[in-house]
């Protein structure tokens, strides 16, 4: 047991844990729990600042206005962005991946261009570059994963040729854990002048960004699976690249002048923020932000690694238990993919549950590289601040039950 | 939130041996050397598929069979569903379908339902029904309904 640290006892500031001591929460990767300070941040919002922000030429219309653009400071800040206004919220991941491949992309990919992906995008990080691809008339290419899970760079350099416009790939794989060379992947893209877009959403809970040295163009976020609620998120731009960009929806606030023919834009991040804002998320998701920082996100890693590394040790041993990713913990983020032998992973993972062990069975998310792995499915387990070496120990305890029952007779 | 002390026993009747029983050894699962109908349904969200084909004569089922991947209660509907179906209509089936759904629903065994009774151990767990309802949407298309 290597993992015993001060974030043992974490369980108490999380309101739904505490009250389930027999809970074994193992879906981070997912959403995560959340924290009483960001409950009570949401909650204090309410009670002491409540008014539509930008709206009022009141005090208090004033005070939400403050909060929604103080909670944007903070963030930013510990995302490592300077300039915070190139923050933009938005909904989560998905909603800022589309805001890139309809605000830049309908501004800049044109027929005849390329887009590139890797294997191992979630989703919401393929879906709107194909699109955007098929209503262009752009080539939509797919880098390759090697026999370890990582991205193949000797496939990428071949695939980001010169009429290549983006590089669209995830900082974390959340199938896979695969922590991807954010720097090597920039490298190759701003190679041949192609933009390098990350998707955030397994990063920025677990590993420090640091936005302005990572190179990235963009840079998208989940609020809700790093500690924060649900329904807040965003996208962090570079300024040059921003200043390039279409407006993503319309309506209130985003605009400066509005003729009866046409409609200027008001300046970033209003300009892609239209409609009253999600500032309850903002404040919350600062708050979750304030409480990583206490922790420090060099600790959570070291924790996370830690957790992943005994996680892989202790599953290893169990006959007939396979393990996708990467095979060292140093190379992955917290998580774990498996198949248990012929038990298909929705069995798994319902046996699991009557122990109180919540996991994962399921494509992910990720379907071009389930079919890449020949898997329909697998079991994930993926770790967080709150988890333990107890939650991985029962974890296994119950993956040995689910196999003999499921054995007994056979 | 579950417990252990009664999840045992919910999963001991979800994962029942004569489930299991039909998992590891499926019946007439395979191709059907002659058929009137044939329908596939897949759940997106597992990955699970399933593909029924029946031979009817005179509105009555003469043999079905099945082809598929999925969890062990797909699988184990799919194989019971075989074995219950031949000489029965498509409006007994359709019947049954409907009985099926509500002890699901319900939690009641229904022994109308044969064997296929034993999937009641699947109903506290609502993630889990529409595994053991993708063999039926297959099974009513391929007879000629269209789908529930």
């Amino acid at each position: 047991m290597t993992t015993r640290t001060a974030f043992s006892d974490l369980r108490a500031d999380f309101p739904l844990l505490a009250a389930n001591p027999g809970l074994v929460y193992l879906d981070s990767a997912a959403t995560s729990q959340k924290p009483r300070a960001v409950l009570d941040a949401v909650r204090d919002y309410y009670e002491t600042a409540n008014a539509n922000p930008h709206r009022g030429a009141y005090k208090l219309s004033g005070t939400a206005t403050d909060a929604y653009h103080g909670a944007r400071r903070e963030i930013a800040r510990f995302l490592g962005a300077a300039d915070a206004d190139t923050l933009l919220f938005t909904r989560g991941t998905t909603e800022a991946v589309n805001l890139l491949a309809t605000g830049w992309g309908q501004a800049h990919v044109h027929r005849g261009d390329r887009i590139v992906v890797t294997r191992m995008e979630h989703h919401a990080n393929f879906v709107p570059w194909q699109q955007l691809a098929r209503a262009v008339g752009a080539e939509f290419r797919i880098c390759e994963l090697t026999k370890d899970g990582l991205v193949d760079l000797d496939q990428l350099r071949a695939l980001v040729t010169a009429n290549t416009k983006v590089v669209a790939f995830g900082h974390v794989s959340n199938a896979l854990g695969t922590i991807n060379d954010v720097r090597e992947i920039v490298a190759i893209a701003h190679g041949i002048g192609a933009v390098a877009f990350c998707d955030g959403a397994q990063g920025a809970p677990h590993l420090r960004v640091g936005f302005d040295d990572l190179g990235v163009d963009a840079y998208a976020f989940s609020g809700h699976k790093m500690l924060g609620p649900m329904g807040i998120g965003g996208v962090i731009v570079k300024r040059r690249v921003l200043e390039t960009m279409h407006p993503y929806q319309f309506g209130g606030d985003m605009i400066e002048f509005v003729f009866d023919g046409d409609t200027t834009w008001n300046v970033p991040p209003h300009k892609f923020e239209a409609g009253t804002p999600n500032v309850e998320g903002a404040v919350g998701l600062a708050a979750a932000v304030r409480y990583l920082e206490a922790l420090g996100m060099d600790a959570v890693r070291a924790h996370e690694m830690a957790l992943t590394r005994y996680a892989m040790e202790r599953l290893a041993v169990i006959e007939g238990l396979h393990l996708f990713g990467p095979a060292s913990a140093e190379a992955r983020s917290g998580v774990v993919s498996f198949t248990l032998g012929d038990i298909h992973p929705h069995d798994v993972s319902t046996m699991l549950d009557v122990d109180g062990v919540c996991v994962r069975a399921g494509h992910h998310c990720a379907q071009p590289l389930m079919r890449a792995l020949h898997q329909s499915a697998t079991v994930r387990a993926s770790f967080y601040v709150y988890n333990t070496a107890d939650d991985v120990d029962a974890l296994v305890a119950s993956l040995v039950k689910a196999k003999a029952r499921f054995h007994a007779h056979a | 939130m579950s417990t252990t002390a009664d999840g045992g026993a919910r999963i001991a009747a979800l994962y029942q041996e004569r489930i299991l029983e039909h998992y590891r050894h499926p019946r007439h699962k395979g191709a059907l050397a002659r058929a009137t109908g044939t329908r596939g349904e897949k759940n997106p969200l597992c990955g699970d598929a399933v593909a029924v084909a029946v031979y009817v004569v005179d509105g009555i089922v003469q043999e079905a069979a099945w082809t598929g991947t999925g969890c062990s209660i797909m699988q184990a509907t799919a194989s019971m569903l075989m074995e219950f179906v031949p000489g029965q209509s498509r409006e007994a089936i359709e019947g049954f379908g409907r009985r099926f759904d509500a002890m699901l629903a319900s939690g009641a065994p229904d022994d109308a339902l044969g064997e296929l009774a034993a999937l009641v151990g699947v109903a506290p767990f609502a993630a889990r029904h529409k595994c053991a309802r993708l063999p039926w949407k297959a099974l009513l298309g391929a007879v000629g309904d269209g789908g529930r």
